[in-house]
């Protein structure tokens, strides 16, 4: 590391950040004295003399106030090499750096806001590593793009962990360097050791896609530019670099024999496309089936995503079942179908799914003796194709891979790449006497659709007029005042029965952008925060439907919006409990025979969140937020977020707080 | 929601009083209502039964439950999506005045009255 290099080597001055910490240190010593170093001193049963209170300047603090200051004031004689980590980062074109600020990088903090002129990336201020994290999933999945965030590399990284393993279950790149001072022999006592650690990586590396702690300026050159390279290769997720706080603080210095310092050129890795053998035979299956299904869970990464999968539902007319990690399929498209498609189909193709399991077997939670049991939904006859590119990225320790489903023809590859292909196969693979069939499945397909979307409407006005306020009304209201932007859902994270994606016309990828990944509560408030910041750059607007358990994880990314400005529509969905535990503490207590103690509130203790009731909008307030609420009458509701639109759209960050249904 | 269970628990209170001659097991709605919340019913079903497509798989209570009769036994057994609830957790009166509440629940508006669903 760096510091080895013995101090009579170094050419730079002979005042260090290493000699004014020690007396930084020894001052503070001073006050903390140990009973041995007490006793040293000979000090038992001894009253030491008073000191007096104005001591005469050493002869040090003399020269300092009386010399004539050197001509030239850097301090760290030469370039530091945190001002070289900047340059590094500058090719790699990251437009933001959400972060919360801490001492084990203040190297670079200090080189990206003054060096580096606090542009590419912008470094935006954040309340909570959590937060920070959370931002980058957000922004990742409107841009495609990935941020770079910094925390400390112990106490920061810890709160950091909950998002990253989110982005990392949600296939998001994200690039998180920890600050750390490595060099015990070095490092400052006190609070830097605390937040130091022999291998800060460890922490994270069950759900990071690779992780590197640079020992010299050339070594995170290379780390940082495949760490990008890594990370932004399908399957898309987090990566981690422990940075030394030494090698951010000192200077450049020649590396190895001499050689310069240079920055790797980062060239994108093609995405894994599907073996063309194995394409050809899911072609066959898919082209000769009488009922297919095309089940897509992450297999849209981009808008040319939706297009292919339109491009390949229509070639066969097959119906499409969209399981929400991204906006894969447009809901208004006559083959968009529900889960219950997949009961009927002969062939299915999955694609990007985290569980194909779940896609075809049903699990009923506690069955006699409270285990729970398995239904297929399959006929034994049906063939599965499983295109998915974490089949080349699964780790062992956290089980996000889920179940092991067995399928007739497996390929680990992308599946967005690997469509165009696929079509292609499919479009020569149909005989022409099949031709007719698939167009009736069309037709069939058509009215089912019509249905469908009746149904929801009918079911939709049931309670529509209830207090709190149903979820289907929330949504609709949200709808009827939207609907002529150029909208994007950044996030859902209260439970709202689906109704956006039932009721509003979602058709494009930002339509829409997922859930967690993870299922970590506390993602949906930076997230959509993050996204919005992206939506912002690109003249969107930013809605979310923001559950209040969520919220009150890291609250402070509220500041965060309003601090730097990021428009968005949050309305909660403030059904005021963990409604989803509420309702898992209620099942057992039925199943056990017995009335659940609700403690005076509405559901069983433990799980709601009321008296007191969190009055959200003035959280929202005391941030900087335009806010309103509790919204409890349906009829008050158009008219707040008509005017909430008005203040978003000028720029600013706005809040309706709304009691709801539960779901 | 607890200030508005506090007000329906005073209208609760008040109707017991007004029913106190009415035959002794006549179900009671107000009662229901307050039964609904208390054992949890509420919490996949919604306030007024409209049911969920995530927690209930879209099942609408109300309006027009089943009769009483079929209405009990499946609460009794159910399909085990739902948990069964036992006369141990739920006596048969305060059943039968949830059923009578959820019948008391007037019929949806039809969608096409609603403006923002004809959109």
């Amino acid at each position: 590391m760096a510091r080895k290099i013995p101090a009579t080597t170094d050419s730079g001055p002979k005042v260090d950040r290493r000699k004014f910490l020690t007396g930084v240190a020894v001052a503070g010593a001073a006050g903390t004295m140990t009973p041995q170093s007490a006793n040293a001193n000979g000090a038992v049963g001894v009253t030491a003399a008073r000191l007096p209170s104005a001591l005469p300047p050493t002869a040090y603090t003399i020269a300092a106030e009386t010399g004539t200051p050197a001509k030239d004031l850097a301090r760290i004689g030469g370039v530091a090499g945190s001002d070289f980590m900047v340059d590094v980062i500058k090719t790699l074109d990251i437009k933001y750096l959400p972060s919360n600020c801490a001492s084990s990088f203040r190297g670079i903090h200090e080189s990206l806001i003054n060096y580096g002129n606090n542009k590419m990336p912008e470094f935006l201020t954040c309340t909570h590593e959590e937060s920070a994290v959370g931002m980058a999933h957000g922004y990742f999945k409107i841009t495609g793009k990935p941020l770079l965030t910094l925390c400390h590399g112990t106490v920061g990284l810890q709160h950091a962990s909950m998002a990253i393993y989110n982005a990392w279950c949600d296939r998001v790149p994200v690039i998180v360097v920890g600050g750390n001072d490595l060099d015990a022999a070095h490092r400052p006592p006190g609070v830097p050791t605390f937040h130091s650690a022999q291998d800060i990586n460890a922490l994270v590396r069950d759900f990071t896609k690779w992780d590197d702690t640079p020992v010299s300026l050339q070594h995170f050159a290379q780390s940082m530019v495949r760490a990008y390279k890594i990370s932004m290769t399908p399957p898309y997720g987090p990566v981690m670099i422990s940075l030394d706080a030494g090698l951010q603080q000192e200077p450049v210095k020649p590396h190895g024999s001499g050689e310069k310092l240079y920055i790797p050129k980062y060239t994108p890795t093609s995405a894994p496309q599907g073996d063309s053998n194995a394409v050809r035979e899911a072609a066959k299956l898919l082209a000769n089936a009488e009922a297919p299904v095309i089940v897509v869970d992450r297999a849209a990464r981009s808008e040319n995503g939706v297009r292919l999968l339109v491009q390949l539902a229509e070639t066969l007319q097959a119906r499409v079942v969209d399981m929400g990690g991204r906006m894969n399929f447009p809901k208004t498209h006559h083959l968009s179908a529900g889960a219950p498609a997949v009961n009927s189909a002969d062939v299915i193709i999955g694609m990007e799914l985290s569980d194909f399991w779940a896609v075809v077997n049903s699990y009923i939670d506690n069955g006699e003796h409270g285990i729970g049991f398995n239904q297929t939904r399959l006929k034994p006859t049906t063939k599965l194709i499983s295109i998915n590119s974490v089949d080349l990225n699964t780790k062992a320790n956290y089980q996000d891979f889920q179940r092991f489903q067995a399928v007739d023809i497996a390929m680990a590859a992308d599946a967005e790449t690997t469509l165009p292909s696929l079509i292609e196969a499919v479009k020569a693979a149909i005989p022409n006497d099949r031709k007719a069939a698939i167009e009736k499945r069309g037709e069939a397909a058509k009215k089912a659709h019509a249905e469908a979307r009746e149904r929801n409407k009918q079911a939709a006005a049931i309670a529509w007029d209830s207090s709190p306020i149903s979820t289907a009304r929330l949504s609709m209201e949200i709808w009827g005042q939207i609907k002529n932007e150029d909208w994007s859902l950044v996030a859902q994270s209260g439970n709202v029965s689906n109704w956006p994606h039932r009721l509003w016309p979602m058709e494009k990828h930002h339509h829409w952008l997922g859930q967690s990944g993870g299922y970590g509560v506390g993602y949906g408030a930076p997230a959509a925060v993050g996204a919005a910041l992206a939506n912002r750059d690109l003249g969107r607007f930013s809605v979310s439907i923001q559950g209040d358990g969520d919220l009150m994880y890291a609250p402070g990314v509220l500041w965060t919006a309003a601090k730097h400005k990021i428009p968005m529509l949050s309305v909660m969905h403030n059904n005021r409990g963990y409604h989803q535990e509420l309702m898992h503490v209620q099942r057992l207590s039925s199943f056990r025979n017995r009335v659940a103690s609700l403690g005076g509130d509405m559901g069983p203790i433990g799980t709601s969140i009321m008296n007191p009731d969190i009055e959200y909008h003035k959280l929202a307030e005391s941030m900087g937020w335009w806010a309103r609420g509790p919204i409890t009458d349906p009829e008050k509701l158009g008219p707040a977020i008509k005017e909430a639109m008005a203040v978003v759209k000028s720029g600013q960050p706005a809040l309706l707080n709304v009691w709801t249904q539960p779901r | 929601m607890s200030r508005q269970f506090f007000r329906f628990a005073l209208a609760a209170f008040a109707a017991g009083v007004v029913l106190a001659h009415a035959p002794a097991l006549a179900a009671d709605a107000a009662k229901g209502k307050a039964a609904f919340m208390k054992y949890g019913c509420w919490q996949c079903h919604g306030t007024e039964g409209q049911g969920s497509a995530i927690t209930s798989a879209g099942k609408v209570l109300a309006p027009d439950p089943l009769p009483l009769e079929t209405f009990a036994a499946f609460v009794r057994s159910t399909d085990r999506a739902m948990p069964p609830y036992s006369e141990l957790a739920l006596p048969p009166a305060d059943l039968a005045d949830i059923h009578a509440y959820l019948s008391s629940i007037p019929k949806a508006k039809d969608y096409k009255t609603i403006p923002l669903l004809n959109q």
